[in-house]
Formats: structure tokens, C-alpha cells, sequence
């Protein structure tokens, strides 16, 4: 079977974007991908746009056709993919399809949020209405899910606090050398640990920032990408799953279903292991999340990835690197856009052009999840 | 109407909470049948104590995963703590509440869906 390839990325400056609405963001991220891959906008036939809720923050749907219209792509096909936090994945998996299938021979993706002009209370209020309404009722956010099934991961695994903290260390370090992140800076563990707490036992610093951006990817089958350019990377697995919606009825709490078995869809399509992973973006939103995950995910038995953390094998001169973009905590969480910009790392270190990010990778895995947990996307990427 | 915590019976026995069109256990079609756990003990699985709560809810808000045991099985529901404070593996009992949280406020509509519950009182 011919392959899909991603023969271009872009991405936005992530960040507070006062003044670009969603339609700039999207509009930016899109025009610079087609500028660097040379597609002319005619010649697009899927345009994807992974995102949330575009409608609730800024009172704009239709954001597909509008994104259609603005980049001159018409009569283009289009569709708005959302999965709450894990639309830029779904997008992939979207893009992916439509390749694969036959029915596209080039498809743009681009994923996007805007969220900073509302209030951190309303952000996270619209976000909360992913919940069941057994659940919203009790007035659950994202970050108390968050902070339940940390209080549980640490009492049950005996696990330290401090490598909560060292999640957002690490990524926050990481950060610091991608120009595109929101925050481009460090912080130490006391930081992390004498920051407000959020959701006991959380803290400030354990949640990524509410963040405005945009990516892009370009996608065609392999064949078409070999006439095109010598610089691309293929989609070898991909896999999309889900758990339950009312989170009080997991299974075991402490494990995201969804992520083990995208994951598992994704290594038996690649013919890989986590074994042979060298590179891995994971959905860090909170620092407990990209434990779970890198656990889900078989990089590590479950209850001992706090430790990989503590131990540095996660560290970016580790033996797994998580998170080189500096990952959702420090790059920042534009729902629809980070998906989309998991895979825009990822392709930048398998083509070695990471710059002071590089890590030395051929094959490489993005986790994207929606909810805590309630849906999820892994994506395997090799280089050629 | 009734103030008591029930939870649903799939025809099977099975225990869900909230009620599922089929028993997400053995997938039948679910009925109507139900158990009250009003009167027995529930255990504290997990806490957090929420101190950004969304615009309409309490503050802090500490919720609480408790785990009941009834008719040899396991169900677990999600609640607000009425207390001060609670730690994992405390015991509790559930107690009716008619509004759990301002649905004026929040982003939901207010007819879309039931504002009462229960949360839970520590019995140690």
C-alpha cells in the first residue's frame, strides 16, 4: 500500500495572540504551510480543521468554510473535526484517511484555538462541558479529574510528588529552545511546589497555560510526495479509541484505556514496539498526565514512570525523550492546534531540523487525548 | 421524588452508575430497576480539593471517588465532600442535595439536565 506522507508543517506563534481571532490563526498557520510545501490552493482536495469550540470562545462556526474562503481553496472539500482536546489527532487520523483511501490526492489539516480574551474561569468552564452531566453537576473541571487521579496515582504507586513536578521542569526547559512555545522559560521544583494549588494535590504549575495558536500540516500519498520533495516523513500507525464518558466508572482510574488501546491499533499498523520508539510528544495538559500516558503507551510498567522521570530516561538527552517541544505545559494547549503541533515536533526531529531541540530519532509517537482520558489518538511517524 | 442514592440493575444483576441504555457490563438492555445506597457505607477512593471551582459552584469544592460494595460487587459514583477535609479510605454516607450548583452561571442550559444529587458526609 502506498503511504502517507507529510511533506510540510507550520505552526503559528503559540501564545497570548491579542488581536488574531481564530480565522487569523488558522488563516497563518495554513498560508504557511502552503507557502513552504509550494501546493497551490487549487490543487488542495480535503482541508481539515481540527477544533473545539471556536463557536462557544469567539461566536464563529463554520470556521471550515471560512478557512476554505480565505486561503482560496474552493471548491476544496471540508470538514470540522472535533474531539475536544484531541481534535488535532482526530484531524490527523481524518487527513490520513482521506490519503489513504484514495479520495484526497493532497489534504491540508490545520488546527486551531483561540481562548485567551475569555476569563481562565470561563476557559475552563467551556472546557467542562465535555463532561457527563452526572459529573458537571458536582461543578468537575478537567484539572480536579486531574487532581483525583494524581492523589490516587501517588498514593497507590507511593509515588514522590517532586516528579510531578519534574514533568513540568523538563518540559519547561525544553521550551525554553522552541521559538514558538508560550512560555520560554525555566522553573525549578520549588517553583512548581510553592505554586497556589489548583486541584489538591496539584499546583499552579503542574496545567499548561490557556493558549491562542495554529498548525499545519500538508499531507499526499509517498508516491506523489517523492515527486514533489525530498523532505517528508510518513504516517506508519495510527489508531483512535475511547473510554468511558463519566470517569467515576474506569475500569482502574489510574490507567487511560483509550491511550492503551489506540496505542496498541498504532504498533500493530507500524509493526513496532514501544521499544523502538525514539521519540514521543505526549499530551502533557497536566504533569500527572504524561506519567499516565508514558505508561499507557508501554514505555514503562505501570506505577514505575514517575521514576523513569526521576531518573532523567524522559529528560531530552535521555533515552526516551518526551515532550522536546516543551510539550503542552510550555508550549502552551490551543485545544484544536495541539494535536497538529505534537506532529509538527515530530516532524522536525525525524527530518533533523529540531535545531537545539535534536534528538537523535527515526521513528517517533504522538499521543493526543480529549477529556481526561475519554478519547484518544497515537500516531507513529519514521523518517525515509 | 426520591431523595435516596439509587443506582441501576442491568436484568443480570449488574450495578451501573449512571443508568446506561444497556448494562455496560454484559450489554442487555438495562430496565428499570434499581438499589438504594442510602443507608450503607461508601469508602473514600479519592479527593481533590478544587480551588478554582467554574462560575456557580461552591468554593473550594473538595469531590470526592467513592466506592460502595453491595450484592458482592463494586460501583463507584463521583460527589462533593460536606466536610472540611478528607483522606483516602475514609467512610462515608450519602446526603440528598437539591441543587448541587448554580446552573444560572455555568455554560449549560439549565433545562438540559438535573441539578440535584448527593454529596457525602465522613462517618469515621
Amino acid at each position: 500500500m502506498d503511504r502517507v506522507a507529510i511533506i510540510g508543517v507550520s505552526m503559528t506563534q503559540f501564545g497570548v495572540r491579542e488581536g488574531s481571532w481564530i480565522r487569523d490563526l488558522l488563516s497563518e498557520a495554513a498560508m504557511d504551510c502552503i507557502e513552504t510545501t509550494g501546493i497551490v490552493p487549487k490543487n488542495i482536495d480535503h482541508v481539515y480543521v481540527s477544533n473545539m469550540a471556536s463557536g462557544e470562545f469567539e461566536g464563529q462556526t463554520g470556521i471550515m468554510n471560512a478557512l476554505v474562503h480565505d486561503i482560496g481553496a474552493i471548491p476544496a472539500y471540508t470538514a470540522r473535526i472535533d474531539q475536544t482536546s484531541a481534535s488535532g489527532g482526530a484531524g490527523i487520523y481524518a487527513a490520513w484517511q482521506s490519503i489513504a483511501s484514495g479520495q484526497s490526492d493532497m489534504t491540508l489539516l490545520v488546527g486551531g484555538e483561540k481562548m485567551t480574551h475569555t476569563s481562565t474561569s470561563m476557559a475552563t468552564e467551556i472546557i467542562s462541558t465535555l463532561t457527563h452531566p452526572v459529573e458537571y453537576k458536582h461543578g468537575v473541571t478537567l484539572p480536579s479529574f486531574a487532581g483525583l487521579i494524581a492523589q490516587l496515582y501517588l498514593h497507590k504507586y507511593n509515588a514522590s510528588r517532586e516528579s510531578l513536578a519534574k514533568v513540568a521542569v523538563k518540559n519547561h526547559k525544553n521550551g525554553v529552545d522552541n521559538p514558538h512555545a508560550h512560555f520560554r522559560k525555566e522553573v525549578d521544583i520549588e517553583a512548581v511546589l510553592n505554586s497556589p494549588i489548583v486541584a489538591d494535590p496539584l499546583r499552579l504549575y503542574d496545567f499548561c497555560p490557556i493558549t491562542d495558536g495554529s498548525a499545519a500540516l500538508m499531507f499526499c500519498s509517498e508516491s506523489r510526495a517523492k515527486k514533489i520533495t525530498q523532505d517528508y516523513v510518513v504516517i506508519t500507525g495510527i489508531g483512535g479509541a475511547t473510554d468511558t464518558h463519566v470517569v467515576h466508572e474506569r475500569r482502574e482510574p489510574t490507567t487511560l484505556d483509550a491511550v492503551v488501546n489506540s496505542s496498541n491499533k498504532a504498533y500493530e499498523m507500524a509493526n513496532k514496539t514501544p521499544n523502538d520508539i525514539d521519540v514521543a510528544e505526549l499530551h502533557d495538559m497536566f504533569t500527572i498526565l504524561e506519567i499516565l500516558q508514558s505508561e499507557d503507551l508501554g514505555f514503562f510498567n505501570k506505577g514505575e514512570g514517575w521514576k523513569a522521570v526521576e531518573q532523567g530516561v524522559t529528560d531530552i538527552d535521555g533515552e526516551l525523550p518526551i515532550n522536546t517541544s516543551g510539550g503542552l505545559k510550555s508550549k502552551g494547549h490551543p485545544l484544536g492546534a495541539s494535536g497538529v503541533a505534537q506532529v509538527h515536533e515530530l516532524y522536525h526531529q525525524l527530518m533533523g531540523t529540531a535545531g537545539k531541540r535534536q534528538v537523535d530519532a527515526k521513528t517517533g509517537l504522538a499521543c493526543n487525548i480529549g477529556g481526561f482520558g475519554n478519547c484518544a489518538i497515537t500516531t507513529i511517524l519514521e523518517s525515509i | 421524588m426520591s431523595t435516596d442514592l439509587n443506582v441501576h440493575k442491568c436484568p443480570n444483576g449488574h450495578l451501573c452508575y449512571p443508568k446506561h441504555s444497556v448494562c455496560p457490563k454484559c450489554g442487555v438492555l438495562m430496565g428499570n430497576k434499581t438499589v438504594s445506597l442510602s443507608e450503607l457505607n461508601g469508602t473514600v477512593v479519592t479527593w481533590t480539593k478544587s480551588t478554582v471551582p467554574p462560575p456557580g459552584v461552591r468554593s473550594p469544592n473538595i469531590l470526592a471517588i467513592v466506592e460502595y460494595y453491595i450484592e458482592g460487587q463494586s460501583i463507584t459514583l463521583l460527589g462533593g465532600i460536606e466536610n472540611e477535609s478528607v483522606n483516602i479510605g475514609d467512610v462515608v454516607k450519602a446526603t440528598y442535595v437539591s441543587s448541587l450548583r448554580d446552573a444560572e452561571y455555568g455554560q449549560r442550559d439549565e433545562e438540559s439536565q438535573t441539578w440535584s444529587g448527593h454529596r457525602f458526609k465522613v462517618v469515621n
